[in-house]
This record gives structure tokens, C-alpha cells and sequence, in this order.
């Protein structure tokens, strides 16, 4: 029984293996940035428009909108991590339809790199916007004894959005794979439109926790130390 | 094991690489669009707030114009016409001032005309009619006519008035000269004895004329008189009869109605007396 696309192995050379996660990856890669670079190679700054650069403005303008919700309040600056990271997650959702694709984030090892990805970006962001003793001072919030629970709750949360993650795009692929042995014709397919919108939950959910923990991260700054990054990103 | 750490840490890489390749490629170029195009928009919107602003103004000033430019014309043409209105009454007025006038001076001199007309005409028929009188009274006179006149003469002495007899009398007794009896003829002695006695009988029944023998009288031939007797005392009274007195009379009177007849509104005069007392 195969639990995760990393026990496809192409190539290998000692510590160095060339996986599907890895392999798959790539291809999600060079589809993401050849439809962008395709779309925005003909951007238009006038009223008219192209249809595929309405469909990226809504996106962007979409995700943009869903990071100040949470509480952001510079959207810009965390919309290249939290934005790449629906994105990925969604696509890796998305492609699922396509036979023989072996969604990278069925593996443990992405979720475990996106979690760990998260755990260093709130206190990136957090530092950023507070600086570092502020975000330290995060930690004994409200009194010092809430110090190791506070570090606990920190792992604890990137093992759970890994988990989470990894759990319900492995189980989709795993119950399809069940489901055609048992009943092979329509209810595969049942079962992958559920598996599509499974995903886009949990590419919602995913990206939504990382901005509610940067947010948290950010939120406790005092006045006094408005030091905001303000490159568009 | 599930977790491949090497795997884990090439994802993390990859997702790295992909972020930076994201944001170059996809984030920053959209929100570039898109700034530009809300810029756009906003300066667009800006620019037809501006132009809408100054179209207002314009079309406020416009309006404004016209409607000064309406009231200056409401106001000239009101004006116009009101002068107009004005010199047409007056240009009416002179005209009928003028034929006013004109109409009047005509019956003026229509009225003058016929009244002098009617003036020469009365006159003259005056004057004719007693032209032919006189002429036909002296036709008519002769002796018989004389004695008639003196007949009357002496009668009328006698039937003279109480007030005129005393005047008389006391201008016949304060006379120094005789009284003058003027005739239109010679008189007859019989008639001036016959006036003599008369004068006598008259005046001798006066208490005052009794003193005397008689009353002195001197006579005299006048032709003016036409046909008549006339007693005229040195101090100026007089008692005539005769014709011509008549005349006189008759003329002065119709005088005074022409005149009358002319100025209605003029008072009419108080007949004279033909005879001073």
C-alpha cells in the first residue's frame, strides 16, 4: 500500500532522490509561472481587458482581499507567501482530475515543508512588524508561565496544519483508489469531485491559518514600533 | 517512514523558488495593472469631475447672461414702447391741438366774417330805412302838417308831467335871455301866438309865472329836425317834439339790440331818456 507519492522513486544517488513529490512539484511550478508569464506577458492598464487577466485580477484581488479580512493590515506584504501558498496547495487540488497525477501534497514531507515554511514566517513577519523583542515578548504574553505552552502551541499547530493537510489529500486519493477496486465506474468519480472540493478547502483552510498565525504574530505590536515593510509585493 | 527529509527539504525550496517566481511574475505585474487602472480611472474621474465643474460654471455663467441678456431686452423693449406709447399721445395732442385751433380760428373768422356782414347789413337797412323816412316824412310836410305839429306842440305842453312843469318853470323865471322855439318851418304868426299863449296858459297857472306879463320866447327856423316844434330854455332844458326825435330814438334803441344781439353775455345797457328832465 502506497501512502505518499515520495515512495515513487525515478532516480536516486545515495542521499539525493528524484521523487514524484518532487517531480510533481516541478510540473505544478512550471504551470503556475508559465500561465502567469503567459497571461501577464499582454497586461493591459486600460478599462478593456483580457479574460485571463480578469480571471488572475480576481484571484489576486481575491486573495488580497481574504488576507485583510483576517486582520492584515499591509495584505501586500504577505501576499506572495500566503497567496503562492493557496495557490500551490489549490493546483496540486486541482490537477488531481488529470490520470496518473499524484498531488505533491499528498505527501507528508510537502505539508511537513509548507508547516515548517509557516513556522519560520510568523516569526519572520513578526519581527518584521514589532521587531524582535517584541515578538519575544509575544511569547510571556500574558504572564511568564504561558511561555512553554506558548512554544507548545507553536509546534503543536504547524504538526497539525501538516497533518491536516497530508491526511485529507492522502485519504482522497486513498478512498478513490479504495472505491476502484470495490466499485470501479461512477462512484470514483463521485468521490473526486468530492476530493476536488476537499482540496479547496484545505487550500482555503491552509493559507487562512498561516495569515491567522501571522496575523496573531503581528497583531500585539506596540505603537511605538510602527516599522512596516512597505514594499508591494 | 512517511516524512523523506530530504524531500522535505527540497519542498521547501521549491516553495521558495515558487514564491519568489510567483511575485515576480504573477502578484506584481497584476497589482501593478491594476494600481495603474485605478490611477487611470481616478485621474480619468478627476479629470470629468474637473471638466463637469467647469461645463456647470460655463453653462451657470450662460445662464446667467441669458438671463440678464432676457431682462435687458424685456426692459428696452418695454421701455420702447412705453416711449412710443408716450410720443404717439403727444404727436395726437398737437394734431388735435392744432385742429383745435385751426377749427377755431376758422369759426372765428367765419363768425367775424358774418358778423360784420350782418352788421354792414343792418346798418345799412338802418340807414336806408331811415333815409326813406325822413325822405317821406319831408315829402309829406307842409302847412297843414305844420299846424298839425304845432297842434300837438301845445298839447303836449299842457299834458305836461308834475315833475318836468316845475323844472320848466323855474328855468323860465331864473332866464335872463328869452327861450329858444325851434321849428323845422317857418312858423305862421297865428302859431306863434298860439305857442305864446299856450306857454302862458301853462306856465301862468304856476304861482311862480303869475308875476310875469308873459313868457319871452324867441323862434327859429332848424331843418334838421325834420318835422317838429322844440322849447329849449337858456339853461339847457328842453321840450321838443318831432320827428327826428323819434327817429333818434327808434335808432339809439335798435342799436342797442344789435349789440345785444351780438354779446349775449354783455349787460344790457339802460335805455337813455330821449328827453332830459
Amino acid at each position: 500500500m502506497r501512502l505518499s507519492p515520495d515512495q515513487i522513486i525515478y532516480w536516486q544517488h545515495g542521499f539525493v532522490t528524484l521523487n514524484a513529490t518532487i517531480v510533481f512539484t516541478w510540473g505544478l511550478m512550471l504551470v503556475l509561472v508559465i500561465g502567469s508569464k503567459l497571461i501577464t506577458l499582454k497586461l493591459s492598464t486600460d478599462l478593456q481587458r483580457s479574460r485571463w487577466q480578469n480571471f488572475l485580477e480576481i484571484i489576486v484581488t481575491g486573495i488580497e482581499k481574504q488576507i485583510e479580512e483576517v486582520g492584515l493590515k499591509e495584505p501586500r506584504t504577505y501576499l506572495g507567501f500566503l497567496g503562492t501558498l493557496f495557490l500551490f496547495i489549490a493546483m496540486a487540488s486541482l490537477c488531481t482530475v488529470i490520470p496518473g497525477f499524484e498531488p505533491p501534497t499528498g505527501s507528508l514531507s510537502t505539508t511537513v515543508a509548507l508547516a515548517l515554511c509557516v513556522l519560520v514566517a510568523v516569526p519572520f513577519f513578526g519581527i518584521l512588524n514589532q521587531g524582535l523583542g517584541g515578538y519575544l515578548k509575544s511569547y510571556v504574553q500574558p504572564t511568564f508561565i504561558m511561555l512553554p505552552f506558548n512554544i507548545i502551541s507553536e509546534i503543536s499547530r504547524t504538526l497539525a496544519l501538516a497533518v491536516r493537510l497530508f491526511g485529507n489529500m492522502m485519504s482522497g486519493s486513498m478512498i478513490i483508489g479504495i472505491l476502484l477496486s470495490i466499485t470501479p465506474f461512477i462512484f470514483p468519480i463521485v468521490m473526486t469531485l468530492l476530493g476536488l472540493l476537499t482540496g479547496m478547502v484545505q487550500a482555503y483552510i491552509f493559507s487562512i491559518l498561516a495569515a491567522v498565525y501571522i496575523a496573531a504574530a503581528t497583531r500585539t505590536r506596540k505603537p511605538s514600533h510602527k516599522t512596516l515593510n512597505n514594499n508591494p509585493t | 517512514m512517511l516524512i523523506d527529509w530530504f524531500t522535505v527539504g527540497a519542498q521547501v525550496l521549491n516553495f521558495l523558488i515558487l514564491v519568489w517566481l510567483m511575485k515576480r511574475f504573477l502578484y506584481q505585474p497584476i497589482l501593478h495593472a491594476i494600481d495603474e487602472r485605478e490611477k487611470r480611472i481616478a485621474a480619468e474621474l478627476g479629470d470629468a469631475d474637473t471638466k463637469r465643474a467647469q461645463a456647470e460654471n460655463e453653462r451657470n455663467e450662460f445662464q446667467k447672461k441669458n438671463a440678464a441678456f432676457e431682462k435687458q431686452r424685456a426692459e428696452l423693449l418695454n421701455q420702447a414702447t412705453l416711449d412710443a406709447k408716450i410720443e404717439g399721445q403727444r404727436l395726437l395732442d398737437e394734431a388735435r391741438k392744432a385742429a383745435d385751433s385751426l377749427s377755431a380760428k376758422r369759426q372765428e373768422s367765419l363768425r367775424n366774417e358774418g358778423h360784420h356782414l350782418n352788421q354792414t347789413l343792418r346798418r345799412r337797412t338802418q340807414q336806408e330805412v331811415f333815409a326813406i323816412a325822413r325822405q317821406t316824412l319831408s315829402d309829406l310836410a307842409n302847412t297843414s302838417l305844420e299846424d298839425r305839429l304845432c297842434e300837438v306842440f301845445i298839447r303836449r305842453l299842457s299834458e305836461m308831467d308834475a315833475k318836468t312843469k316845475p323844472v320848466l318853470a323855474e328855468a323860465f323865471k331864473t332866464a335872463i335871455e328869452p327861450a329858444l322855439v325851434r321849428s323845422a318851418f317857418e312858423l305862421s304868426a297865428d302859431q306863434r301866438s298860439l305857442i305864446q299863449n299856450a306857454l302862458n296858459e301853462t306856465f301862468s297857472a304856476d304861482p311862480a309865472a303869475q308875476l310875469r306879463t308873459g313868457i319871452q320866447i324867441r323862434f327859429e327856423t332848424a331843418p334838421e329836425l325834420i318835422s317838429g316844434i322844440e322849447l329849449a330854455t337858456v339853461t339847457g332844458q328842453k321840450l321838443a317834439w318831432s320827428i327826428a326825435d323819434y327817429l333818434l330814438s327808434l335808432e339809439k334803441s335798435l342799436d342797442e339790440l344789435l349789440k345785444d344781439q351780438d354779446k349775449p353775455l354783455a349787460k344790457v345797457m339802460p335805455e337813455l331818456e330821449v328827453n332830459s328832465p
